[in-house]
């Protein structure tokens, strides 16, 4: 059996023209996904069954302990935390929204680590963005500001930009100009048009110098700035203003160095600034195929995209404060229940620390370096695969993942579902 | 089976005639019936205001924009916040609250069906998962045709047919409700950063004016027979002397329809404006509303602008982008691929600013110059003129020309000399708002014989009861007892429950969609049509079998079927 139209529960490309061969409800040949994508098709080693650490053992446990043991270690916590979210589908994220308003806990998602620092941007001065078949169809300029996409998000640039066709590209792949600006030579720097190499912790400058150059003020540029000659800044911001439409995509090379949420205010600005002239947009490059589902979600129903604090009842949102590095570097936290994420991959030590001395429940299909630090692990149906549920595109278009294969395996919302309800129940008794 | 007898309602219900009746209405699973058993719970009246629950024609709640201005204001979502509390769940926002607070606080001043004004198709899967977290309110969504490539294809080949099975196709993918125009075919233009100026002004590329993309789709909405009519938010939004453009756009449309008007132009405050420029900035409210008083094929809503802090959103982007350019705040926008766009804006709407001052007047002087109240409905919409919360400001502003000299005494005072407001005596009654705010929405939105809006047996059993008697209050003195009575009910019911007592939401609720699946016969199925198959997947992001809405985002589907005539 071949499944048409499949969506690629990996990156934020979600990428939805995949077609999955299945044969003995197993994935035997994956076409049209990138690496990544293919690789997490047909991944296997799928943890069977929900299991308790029992010593320095692991005991098989029914589904039915798992959430029980979940729902009882969250109802006597003080201080909850909610982790993750990205890696699932937005009917799961809409349970955890109400299971932490009922416990007062903190539900935190991946952005945290990640796009935070973009959002924080975005939220002093707003986002000029639009869907990635606009930049497919019209862009004649792409900029890549610490995106490496051909690691990261392989198809990006064969379904929207590099290699796309656009309806109002005679000839896209020549007509279309490619900048990459970067630190490094990376592999996408080497099929770019030009490439802006910037000496590490120089974003900042380099895009004010881009703001001051578009506003007329080239006198005031310096030979080079942060190692990037004047004469070259004067090139990128005249192709930049001569362009009909450009487009500029940033990863956390820009996010997460130095200057963070700085950085992408500043590289807004000039966005704003270019959109006096001709026609600009910026987008992040979202990395967890549904991480901005899980902002949508969030923001739907407490009001802010991640980092939200219901320990007073309210939705309170600090970053910095009711973020979970922080909750869990505080030592505040005293349980943590993870879904669709590996944050012991991620976090900081001091946060592992914590995390080793509290109960935790994850809910993943596949053992993960956060195995480690579980109380208990409750395997679940992986979205995409053996589970339907809405992802949220990078650029925030909703689709409907497919389900390329049966099995027994309850999906996130259903076991989330079953927790909620007990405790549900217990509050009630 | 449950059974509900509300006794000794003052009912004023405009579409069943009924005004000022004290009655009481028997309720039978949800619906309206002759009688009810003496089983019946019984909810007493005391001859309080009882009407149909409030209808909103066009608001923005739901959807991938209104979902972006919550996003980018941390500082809006602290503006209004409560915890979970009963059957209620936390809240956050005060001109973008959360879903939950759209769904609690229009519950709480009795609104039991909303349209969200704008949606974009390919994102429509949003939009219907936020309807799912309204819970009290039944929902239907306008679906953006603005700057659909097809759609102008077909226009410049002359072939209005094939404009309608686009549109019939989109519709049914969607779940949409109705067509929606923003700023036709400025939305395509901003694509590349351009607008259009007015209806004569050619799109790029596409090379056919708004004032085609108007007339046709108005044909190609009445050959689908759709329920609701085209839902137009003219061009050239927000500047000075535009109102000779929203003239010409009126202009373009004939009387199509016997039950319904052939237009519905929305927020028409924003298109009302005279002058050369910001320096001579003042109303043309009353061309507008003669020409609308001449004319039954065209219903407006008022876009009434409140004085304080809001959040604009619109599909208009380019428009947004000029306010933003003026206001020099956080500027969002985000373009939809073949479809139309958006954008957002925050803005603080000033007593002392002038042009905010003869906006405000504007809004207010359409609906007393309107002479039919069926024509000019009660909107801001919302949150772009003002958070819905402040419907129950602008009833009491209707009803009390004192109230409205005292509010005049407090804005800017060259406003006098701009605006006709002052001149204008007149005060609206009880019946003519509650047509302003159901009546008139139910009929133009066409959903009366759905059981929408009124309270004759078979309709839905949605009734807000406001605690007060029209006897006993004086509107045109006692403005304060309007405002409150209006803010919160005594009873909200819907679908024949008791939702909101007191300001309190009672249970959580299950939201019902309206959405339209016109019938076309085959050789106007573009889901068989290879052209446009081809053109889908060359041009989408995303695949045309994964485009359309599934029925797993519908709690509940009311779907309606039409017939289309092509």
């Amino acid at each position: 059996m071949i499944v048409k139209d499949a969506v690629c529960p990996f990156c934020g490309c979600l990428c939805d023209d995949i077609e999955v061969e299945v044969e003995g409800n197993r994935v035997v040949a994956v076409t049209n996904a990138c690496e990544l994508g293919t690789t997490k098709f047909m991944g296997e080693k799928r943890l069977k069954n929900p299991i308790l650490r029992d010593g320095n053992e692991w005991k098989d446990i029914t589904y039915d302990d798992a959430i029980r043991y979940a729902a009882d270690m969250l109802l006597s916590a003080e201080r909850p935390l909610l982790y993750g979210w990205s890696g699932t589908h937005g009917e799961a994220q809409c349970v955890g929204v109400h299971m932490a308003e009922l416990i007062h806990g903190v539900i935190d998602n991946t952005s945290s680590v990640c796009h935070g620092p973009s959002i924080l941007a975005i939220q002093e001065v707003g986002h000029p963005g639009c869907t990635l078949g606009v930049v497919k169809n019209r862009a004649d300029l792409v900029i890549y500001w610490g995106s490496n996409p051909i690691d990261a998000h392989p198809r990006h640039l064969s379904r929207y930009t590099r290699y796309a066709e656009g309806f109002f590209l005679e000839n896209a792949f020549r007509d279309r100009k490619v900048i990459v600006v970067d630190v490094r030579k990376t592999e996408t720097a080497n099929i770019a048009d030009e490439f802006v190499q910037i000496k590490p912790g120089g974003d900042y400058a380099v895009l004010s110098a881009l703001r001051a150059i578009v506003q007329g003020k080239t006198d005031t540029i310096p030979r080079t700035v942060a190692g990037v000659t004047r004469e070259q800044l004067i090139r990128v911001a005249n192709l930049c203003k001569s362009a009909k439409f450009g487009a500029v995509y940033f990863g956390l090379g820009l996010t997460m160095t130095q200057g963070k949420y700085k950085n992408i205010r500043n590289a807004i600005e000039l966005i704003s600034e270019l959109n006096r002239h001709t026609k600009f947009t910026i987008s992040a490059m979202r990395g967890h195929y549904n991480v901005y589902g899980s902002n949508e979600v969030n923001t739907w129903m407490t009001g802010y995209p991640f980092g939200i604090d219901f320990s007073r009842g309210i939705a309170f949102y600090n970053p910095g404060e009711t973020t979970a590095v922080d909750i869990l570097a505080r030592k505040e936290c005293d349980a943590a229940l993870i879904v669709g994420s590996d944050p012991a991959a991620h976090f900081p030590r001091k946060c592992l620390e914590h995390l080793a001395e509290i109960p935790v429940v994850q809910l993943d299909p596949y053992p993960n370096a956060t195995t480690a630090f579980c109380n208990v692990q409750i395997p679940v149906a992986v979205t995409g695969i053996d589970a339907e549920g809405t992802a949220y595109r990078m650029d925030g278009v909703p689709i409907r993942t497919r389900r390329v294969l049966s099995t027994d395996y309850l999906s996130d919302d259903e076991v989330l579902a079953r927790m909620y309800a007990l405790m549900q129940e217990a509050q009630r008794s | 089976m449950t059974e509900l007898l509300v006794k000794n309602a003052c009912v004023i219900d405009p579409l069943s005639g009924i005004n000022g009746e004290v009655m009481d209405l028997a309720i039978r699973n949800g619906k309206i019936v002759e009688e009810v058993s003496d089983a019946a719970e019984v909810v007493d009246a005391h001859r309080m205001l009882t009407m149909p629950g409030g209808v909103d024609s066009h608001t923005h709640i739901c959807g991938t924009k209104v979902n972006f201005g919550r996003y980018m204001s941390p500082e809006d979502m602290r503006a209004g916040r409560t915890p979970r509390r009963g059957a209620m769940h936390a809240t956050s926002g005060y001109s973008v609250p959360t879903t939950y607070g759209n769904s609690y606080r229009y519950s709480v001043m009795g609104y039991t069906t909303l349209l969200e004004g704008a949606m974009a198709p390919l994102e429509a899967r949003h939009t219907h998962e936020e309807f799912t977290y309204t819970p009290l309110q039944d929902t239907m969504a306008n679906t953006l045709f603005d700057g659909n490539w097809g759609i102008m294809e077909a226009i410049r080949d002359g072939d209005t047919k094939r404009v309608a099975a686009i549109i019939a196709w989109t519709l049914k993918a969607v779940k949409g409700f109705a067509i929606k125009l923003t700023n036709p075919g400025g939305t395509e233009a901003w694509q590349w950063g351009k607008n259009v100026s007015c209806i004569r002004d050619p799109v790029p590329y596409f090379e056919v004016t708004p004032a085609e993309i108007i007339r046709s789709v108005v044909e190609a909405n009445e050959l689908l027979h759709l329920p609701h009519s085209v839902h137009l938010h003219c061009n050239n939004l927000g500047t000075p002397g535009n109102y000779t453009c929203t003239l010409g756009s009126m202009g373009l449309i004939p009387d199509l329809n016997k039950k319904r008007q052939t237009l519905y132009a929305t927020h028409v405050q924003y298109h009302a404006y005279g002058g050369s420029g910001w320096k001579d900035f003042c109303s043309k409210s009353e061309p507008i509303a003669n020409f609308v008083n001449m004319r039954p094929q065209i219903v407006m809503d008022m876009g009434q602008v409140m004085f304080g802090r809001t959040t604009t959103m619109t599909a208009d982007g380019p428009m947004e982008f000029n306010l933003y350019r003026l206001h020099h705040d956080k500027w969002s926008n985000h373009d939809v691929e073949l479809e139309t766009g958006s954008g957002i804006i925050p803005v603080v709407y000033r007593r002392k600013n002038l042009v905010n001052s003869i906006m405000w007047a504007i809004g207010l002087e359409l609906a007393l110059l309107t002479k039919s109240p069926w024509q000019c409905l009660l909107t801001t919409d919302n949150p772009n003129g003002a958070p819905f919360v402040k419907y129950p400001e602008i009833i009491a502003l209707l009803m009390s020309k004192r109230y409205r000299d005292a509010e005049f005494a407090t804005i800017h005072p060259d406003t006098e000399s701009r605006v006709p407001l002052p001149a204008i005596e007149r005060e609206l009654d009880w019946h003519e708002i509650a047509v302003m705010t159901r009546a008139g929405q139910t009929r133009a939105l066409g959903i009366q014989d759905l059981g929408k809006g009124h309270l004759a047996p078979g309709a839905d059993a949605d009734v807000a009861i406001y605690p007060f008697k029209i006897d006993e209050v004086d509107p045109s003195a006692e403005y304060q007892r309007v405002i409150d009575g209006f803010s919160q009910t005594e009873y909200t019911i819907k679908r024949g429950r008791v939702v909101a007592r007191r300001g309190e939401c009672l249970v959580h609720g299950s939201n019902a969609t309206f959405w339209v699946a016109p019938k076309v016969p085959e050789n106007y199925d573009m889901g068989k049509d290879p052209d446009f198959i081809e053109k889908f997947d060359r041009y989408y992001t995303v695949r045309m079998r994964n485009y359309p809405v599934q029925d797993e985002y519908l709690t509940r589907s009311r779907c309606i079927e039409t017939e289309a005539e092509l």
